[in-house]
């Protein structure tokens, strides 16, 4: 806003004023399509059912409760939920970036000889898969069918992200950091451990968020995965029973209040999931368009 | 004393080429045992189900298991292609993607020049937060925000339609206004993300043509038409060519979260169809088959996307 009005002053041409204006009128619009669902979802969780049962509420909560918040915090399904996707996450996370720099560095380097042909072999897999039944039934076979560890292993290679970290370490490692930390002595774990992962903490950072949110964010797999181990289902595959196939109840703890609308338990159980992601995304923003750059780079 | 030296090591380089790969496994031996780790990874779990693809051509009886089912050729690929859900599921799924296409592609060009037009830093930092909040969420939320927003019955949309004397409108349950629905879904999904390769490429402009076409009396409008546009002409084309390598893709989750009983007519796609034939009703042969079809379809499309890409002088993608 102030922009604006030191635009006139500065140029003497209303005209500018009034389009500058309404770019600003058109993002301002952008963004509240972006934010208002949420505050809508966020009132309804907080109102009171009467007035979510007559329509009333949109963007601020009507007879404020916490009520469904106690609900939710009574159903042990729905904490132990969460708890998987911790655990999953972590894990993956952790997995898939030992992966993703035990595959990087060596293919980073210029002397690593057939790497061609191992690259190949990593970035095929981004064009061409089995597909959902054939990796359905390799985790079968595996005998991985409702463990965690079917959502922890397949998944934890990903070859975009081999790419980034790759073009990361063959940009920013100077071969000749590495060629006098050679003739130290230093043999190549040494070099990885001591100055490469050192160097790259910015980029194991960025990489490590792209795991982890994309493992959070995911359920196919879960779905497909995890059939009858129910207490194993991660928090959005657990979210996906609870609202939109509603085949799932929540267990209340106290029957007598089955009277409540599963309107308001459905939108806190939304705000109970997206609040995780909520909380770090102003933090890990910036990362993540890094990483976009990262990876638009090698196109 | 120079010269020796540069001979020498011409020298060593020429004795160096005569090793063998066994020279290099005793030399670089820690090199080659960090990339067996996710080498064996990818052949377990990339490399291993695509050999579990054979049973597209086979009638594969769980008893019988893998090797032991009896080869039928072509024969599944035959079935699948006389079933109408095969075919609905190719048009719908070259349908939604190349209507995404057409609506999610323009609004982040057009996002992305509206906040190159921002001078206050804070107003546009602000706008980029909460345009990129809907990426970052799972298509489980959004297909829950959604019919908190859309149905019918209880929707906010819908409560401030008839608030306002309108009807109400089922967005989520009527075949067109499902279809409608999906893609304004996908165009708020992705509009602010896809904002930022096209404000990278924009930050890049050297900003003395600006300065330039400022001398020149251009305006505003002007200069984004022959200077702004032109130069990410690039991003805009390449990007494009990828999507369309994409069209033959499908993203389950999004379709599975958005999907109701009332609307079969548009949710019906392949990976839809996959889940619904392989995992559901335990038809792994005929659901072999189908994902290999988009699968084989995929990656031609891709490499003609790259091809198109590198013709038209832009960077391929592979």
């Amino acid at each position: 806003m102030k922009a604006s009005t030191v635009t006139p002053a500065a140029t003497g041409k209303w005209r500018i004023d009034i389009y500058d204006l309404l770019i600003k009128f058109g993002l301002i619009v952008a963004s509240l399509v972006c934010l208002l669902p949420f505050v809508h979802v966020a009132s309804k969780s907080l109102s009171s059912d009467s007035y979510v049962i007559a329509n009333k509420v949109f963007l601020w909560p009507k007879g404020f409760t916490l009520e469904a918040y106690s609900k939710i915090f009574a159903d042990a399904s729905i904490l132990r939920s969460l708890y998987i996707s911790v655990i999953v996450t972590v894990l993956f996370t952790i997995l898939g970036m030992i992966l993703t720099i035990c595959a990087a560095y060596p293919l980073s380097r210029a002397q690593f000889k057939g790497r061609r042909v191992i690259t190949f072999i990593f970035l095929f897999t981004m064009y061409f898969s089995g597909g959902i039944i054939p990796d359905y039934m390799n985790i079968n076979n595996l005998g991985l069918m409702d463990t965690i560890w079917s959502l922890v292993l397949p998944l934890s290679f990903s070859a975009f992200n081999l790419l980034i970290m790759k073009t990361s370490l063959t940009s920013s490692i100077p071969v000749s950091l590495e060629e006098s930390a050679r003739i130290d002595g230093a043999g190549h774990f040494r070099i990885l451990w001591n100055i490469v992962i050192p160097l790259s903490k910015p980029i194991i950072a960025t990489l490590s968020l792209f795991y982890a949110v994309g493992r959070w964010n995911a359920y196919q797999d879960a779905l497909f995965y995890i059939k009858h181990a129910t207490d194993l289902r991660p928090l959005q595959l657990k979210l996906y029973y609870l609202v939109i196939q509603a085949s799932e109840s929540f267990q209340l703890e106290a029957t007598t209040v089955t009277l409540s609308n599963p309107e308001v338990l459905k939108a806190s159980v939304v705000v109970f999931a997206t609040l995780p992601i909520l909380c770090v995304y102003p933090f890990v923003q910036k990362y993540f368009v890094q990483g976009v750059m990262l990876g638009a780079v090698k196109e | 004393m120079k010269a020796a030296s540069a001979s020498q090591t011409n020298q060593a380089l020429l004795l160096r080429k005569k090793y063998g790969p066994l020279y290099y496994l005793r030399r670089d031996w820690q090199l080659y045992l960090l990339v067996l780790f996710p080498l064996a990874f990818v052949i377990v779990f990339k490399y291993m189900p695509m050999t579990g693809l054979v049973i597209a051509f086979k009638d594969y009886k769980i008893a019988r298991g893998f090797w032991g089912s009896d080869w039928v050729g072509f024969e599944i690929f035959q079935q699948i292609f006389s079933k109408p859900d095969f075919t609905r599921a190719v048009r719908n799924t070259l349908l939604l993607n190349v209507l995404d296409l057409v609506f999610s592609f323009t609004m982040p060009i057009i996002l992305a020049l509206m906040l190159n037009e921002v001078k206050s830093i804070k107003f546009k930092r602000v706008n980029q937060t909460l345009l990129y909040l809907p990426h970052f969420l799972s298509w489980v939320i959004i297909g829950a925000i959604a019919y908190q927003l859309l149905s019918e019955g209880s929707g906010a949309v819908n409560n401030l339609i008839e608030l306002m004397g309108g009807t109400r409108v089922p967005f989520l349950q009527e075949d067109t206004n499902w279809l409608i629905s999906y893609l304004a879904i996908g165009v708020w999904h992705s509009m602010g993300w896809g904002t930022i390769i096209y404000l990278a490429a924009i930050s890049g402009i050297n900003p003395e043509m600006y300065e330039a076409a400022t001398v020149d009396g251009a305006g505003r409008w002007r200069k984004v038409w022959n200077i702004t546009l032109p130069s990410i002409r690039a991003t805009i084309v390449t990007l494009l060519i990828m999507s369309l390598g994409k069209v033959m893709d499908g993203s389950f989750e999004r379709i599975w979260s958005l999907q109701n009983k009332a609307t079969t007519e548009f949710t019906t796609t392949i990976p839809v169809l996959v889940y619904r034939w392989g995992i559901e009703s335990g038809n792994f042969s005929r659901a072999t088959a189908i994902g290999l079809f988009q699968s084989v379809i995929g990656i031609i499309l891709v490499i003609s996307a790259d091809r198109l890409a590198k013709k038209l002088g832009e960077d391929g993608i592979l």
